[in-house]
C-alpha cells in the first residue's frame, strides 16, 4: 500500500472522536461522518455556530476535556490527516476484510447521495433514550429527557416554563440542572429508583470517587434551584388536550406498583422523560456483528467479530462519556496498529483501559438500580398508544398476545403494525416486547436512516479500486 | 435567564419564517424545531389516524413525530432541518401529502 490506510469513523461523539484522533495520531488517514453539523455527540453538543454562544461551557461538563478534544481535531483536520464530513447521515456501511464502503445522505433534506471508501471503519453512533409508555405520553410538552437537552444545548430553547423531569437513570441530573440553570422552572425531579441504595449495593462505587463527587455536585445545584426530588416515585399519567397541562405521579410500592393513595398532581408545560438508554446498532447489524443483548459485541481492542470492524462507545453499551472517550481510544489505537501490519501493543492504552474497566462495573452496578419500576407494564391503560408511529394501542398489543397468542415482538408487529413505522420500532420496540412478556431484542433494520429512492437507484455497482476518490458525490 | 443568556449567545440577525402564513421570528443557526419551540409553538402536525397533534419527542432525529412540511416539502424532521430565511413552514395533517 502506497498510501496512509484510510479508516472511516461513523459517529464524532465523544467515543468517535478519541478514535479518530488516536488512529490520525498514528499515521492513519480518517474521514470522520457524523449526521450533526458539529462535532462533539450527545455529551458535547455545541450550540449552532451562528448563535455566537460566548459561553457555551455553561451548558456543560467537562469543558477541559472537550476543548482539548475540539482542538486536537482541528489540528488534524488542518493538517489534512482527518477528514470531518459533518452533516452527512450514514445509512449504511457494506464490505468486508479491509474494503468497506460508507454511504451517507446529506444536504438539509438529506437527499444527497455520498459513498465513502475505506480500509477499516469504526462504528461510534452513540445511542439514543429509551421511553416507555403511560397514559398522555404522546401530548405535546412530554419530550425525551435527553431530546431536551439536546434542543437545549443545540438551539438554546426551551420547550416550556415548567418543567418535571422524570423517569430513571443517571441522566436526569444534568437535565433537570441544565433545564433549571438555563431559566425553566424544575417542579420536580421524579426518579423511579432510590439511589440511596446505592452505596450499599455497589463496591464499584468506591473505585469511582470522581462519579461520587459528581452525583453530590448535581444534589447540590438541584438545591440551590430548588428542585424538589422525588426518589422511588413514577408519573403514571400525563394530563392536557391538545398540550400537556400537569402530572400525576405516584410513590412506589416495593413491588414497583403505585401505592394507594400515594399521587399528587403536578401542573406543569414540560415533562422531559426517559428510561435509560440503547445503542444504536442497525450500521452494526447490516454489516453482521454479533450483538450481546442489545450491544454491539466487542474484544478488548473494541473489535467486533466482523474483520475490519471495530466499535466503541455507547453503541457496544450505555455507560456515558468517560467510558465512550476510553473506548474510542482503544479503538483508535488497535486500528493503527492493525492497518499498519503490526500486532497491537495493549501497554500503549494501559490508562484507557484502567478507566474502561472501572467505568463498566460502574454502570453495571448503576443499571441493576436504574431499572424500570417492574410494576410499569400495569400502568398502561388499554387506550394507551404504544407505537407513536402506527399509532397502535396497548389494548391492540394485548389483543395480540393474550387473544391471537403472539409471544414475541415479531409476531405482534405483524398482527397489529406496531413498529412498522417511521421510526421503525426504535421507540416502542422495549414497551411491545414487555407488553408481550418478552426480553426486547433489536429489530433488524436494512437501512439506518430512510433513503430517498433516487439515491438508491443511483448505486454505483463497485467501487473502481485505488484510484477512487475517498469522497464521491453521487448527486 | 433564559437560555441565551445563559450561553452569553449573540446570535446574528434574526429573520423572518412563516407558519402557516403566521410570520415567525427565528435565528440563524436554530433548527426548525428550535425556532418553533422559541416562538412557544410545541406542535406542528396531526397525526394519521386519530388526528392528535405531535412535535418534537427525541430532539435527535430518531422518532419522526417532529415531521413538518417546509417549502413545500412534507415530512422533514424539524429537529434536523435548518431554519433559513423566508422558509414557508405548513403544519402537517396526516403524511402530507394530502394535496398531492
Ligand atoms: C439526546 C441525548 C442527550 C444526552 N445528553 C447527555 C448529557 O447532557 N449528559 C450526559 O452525561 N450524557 C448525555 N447523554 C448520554 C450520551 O449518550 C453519552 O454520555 C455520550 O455522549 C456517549 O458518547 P458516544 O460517543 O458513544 O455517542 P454520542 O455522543 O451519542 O455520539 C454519537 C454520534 O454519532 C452520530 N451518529 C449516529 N448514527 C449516525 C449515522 N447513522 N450517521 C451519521 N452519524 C451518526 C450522532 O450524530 C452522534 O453525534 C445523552 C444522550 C442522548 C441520546
Ligand atoms: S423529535 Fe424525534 S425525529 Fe425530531
Amino acid at each position: 500500500m502506497t498510501e496512509r490506510p484510510h479508516l472511516a469513523v461513523v459517529g464524532a461523539g465523544p467515543a468517535g472522536l478519541a478514535g479518530a484522533l488516536a488512529a490520525a495520531a498514528d499515521g492513519v488517514r480518517v474521514t470522520l461522518l457524523d449526521a450533526a453539523e458539529q462535532a462533539g455527540g450527545q455529551f458535547y453538543r455545541q450550540p449552532a455556530a451562528a448563535l455566537g454562544a460566548r459561553r457555551p461551557q455553561a451548558l456543560h461538563h467537562q469543558w477541559r476535556t472537550w476543548e482539548r478534544l475540539r482542538d486536537a481535531l482541528d489540528r488534524h483536520v488542518g493538517a489534512g490527516r482527518v477528514a470531518h464530513l459533518a452533516d452527512h447521515h450514514v445509512w449504511c456501511v457494506e464490505g468486508d476484510s479491509g474494503a468497506f464502503t460508507v454511504y451517507a445522505l446529506r444536504g438539509p433534506a438529506q437527499e444527497r447521495g455520498v459513498a465513502v471508501s475505506a480500509d477499516a471503519v469504526l462504528l461510534a453512533t452513540g445511542g439514543y433514550e429509551r421511553v416507555l409508555p403511560f397514559p398522555g405520553w404522546t401530548l405535546p410538552g412530554v419530550v425525551t429527557a435527553g431530546g431536551a437537552q439536546a434542543m437545549l444545548k443545540g438551539g438554546l430553547v426551551l420547550p416550556g416554563r415548567t418543567a418535571v423531569v422524570a423517569g430513571t437513570g443517571p441522566l436526569l441530573l444534568p437535565v433537570a440542572t441544565t433545564l433549571a440553570a438555563a431559566g425553566a422552572r424544575v417542579a420536580a425531579l421524579v426518579e423511579s429508583a432510590d439511589p440511596r441504595a446505592l452505596p450499599r449495593r455497589a463496591a464499584a462505587l468506591a473505585a469511582q470517587p470522581g462519579k461520587l463527587a459528581e452525583g453530590a455536585w448535581y444534589a447540590g445545584q438541584l438545591l440551590r434551584h430548588g428542585v424538589r426530588t422525588l426518589t422511588r416515585h413514577t408519573v403514571v399519567e400525563a394530563h392536557g388536550t391538545d398540550r400537556l397541562e400537569a402530572v400525576t405521579v405516584a410513590a412506589l410500592g416495593r413491588d414497583g406498583h403505585p401505592k394507594t393513595g400515594g399521587t399528587r398532581r403536578i401542573p406543569c408545560d414540560t415533562l422531559a422523560i426517559g428510561h435509560g438508554m440503547l445503542p444504536h446498532t442497525d450500521l452494526a447489524e447490516t454489516l453482521g456483528c454479533t450483538l450481546s443483548g442489545t450491544d454491539v459485541r466487542v474484544d478488548d481492542e473494541q473489535r467486533t467479530d466482523v474483520p475490519g470492524v471495530w466499535a466503541a462507545g455507547e453503541a457496544t453499551g450505555i455507560g456515558g462519556a468517560a467510558l465512550a472517550l476510553a473506548e474510542g481510544h482503544i479503538a483508535g489505537r488497535s486500528i493503527a496498529a492493525r492497518l499498519h501490519g503490526t500486532a497491537p501493543d495493549p501497554r500503549r492504552w494501559a490508562a484507557a483501559a484502567r478507566a474502561r474497566t472501572r467505568s463498566r462495573e460502574f454502570f453495571a452496578a448503576l443499571d441493576t438500580l436504574y431499572s424500570p419500576p417492574g410494576g410499569w407494564p400495569d400502568l398502561i391503560t388499554d387506550d394507551t398508544v404504544v407505537c407513536r408511529c402506527e399509532e397502535i394501542t396497548a389494548g391492540q398489543v394485548r389483543t395480540a398476545v393474550g387473544t391471537l397468542g403472539a409471544t414475541d415482538p415479531r409476531t405482534v408487529k405483524l398482527l397489529t403494525r406496531a413498529g412498522m413505522g417511521w421510526c421503525q420500532g426504535r421507540m416502542c420496540g422495549p414497551a411491545v416486547a414487555g407488553l408481550a412478556g418478552c426480553a426486547f431484542t433489536p429489530g433488524r433494520r436494512p437501512f439506518a436512516r430512510p433513503v430517498p429512492l433516487g439515491v438508491l437507484a443511483e448505486l454505483p455497482g463497485q467501487e473502481p479500486d485505488g484510484s477512487a476518490p475517498a469522497v464521491a458525490d453521487r448527486h | 435567564m433564559n437560555p441565551i443568556e445563559l450561553a452569553r449567545a449573540r446570535p446574528g440577525a434574526p429573520f423572518t419564517v412563516t407558519l402557516d402564513g403566521r410570520p415567525v421570528e427565528a435565528l440563524p443557526g436554530q433548527t426548525v424545531a428550535a425556532a418553533l419551540w422559541a416562538a412557544g409553538v410545541t406542535s406542528w402536525r396531526s397525526t394519521r389516524g386519530a388526528g392528535r397533534p405531535r412535535g418534537v419527542f427525541c430532539g435527535i432525529g430518531v422518532c419522526f413525530d417532529c415531521l413538518v412540511t417546509v417549502n413545500g416539502q412534507a415530512n422533514q424532521r424539524a429537529c434536523l432541518v435548518p431554519v433559513r430565511p423566508g422558509d414557508v413552514i405548513v403544519t402537517q395533517e396526516g403524511t402530507g401529502r394530502d394535496d398531492d
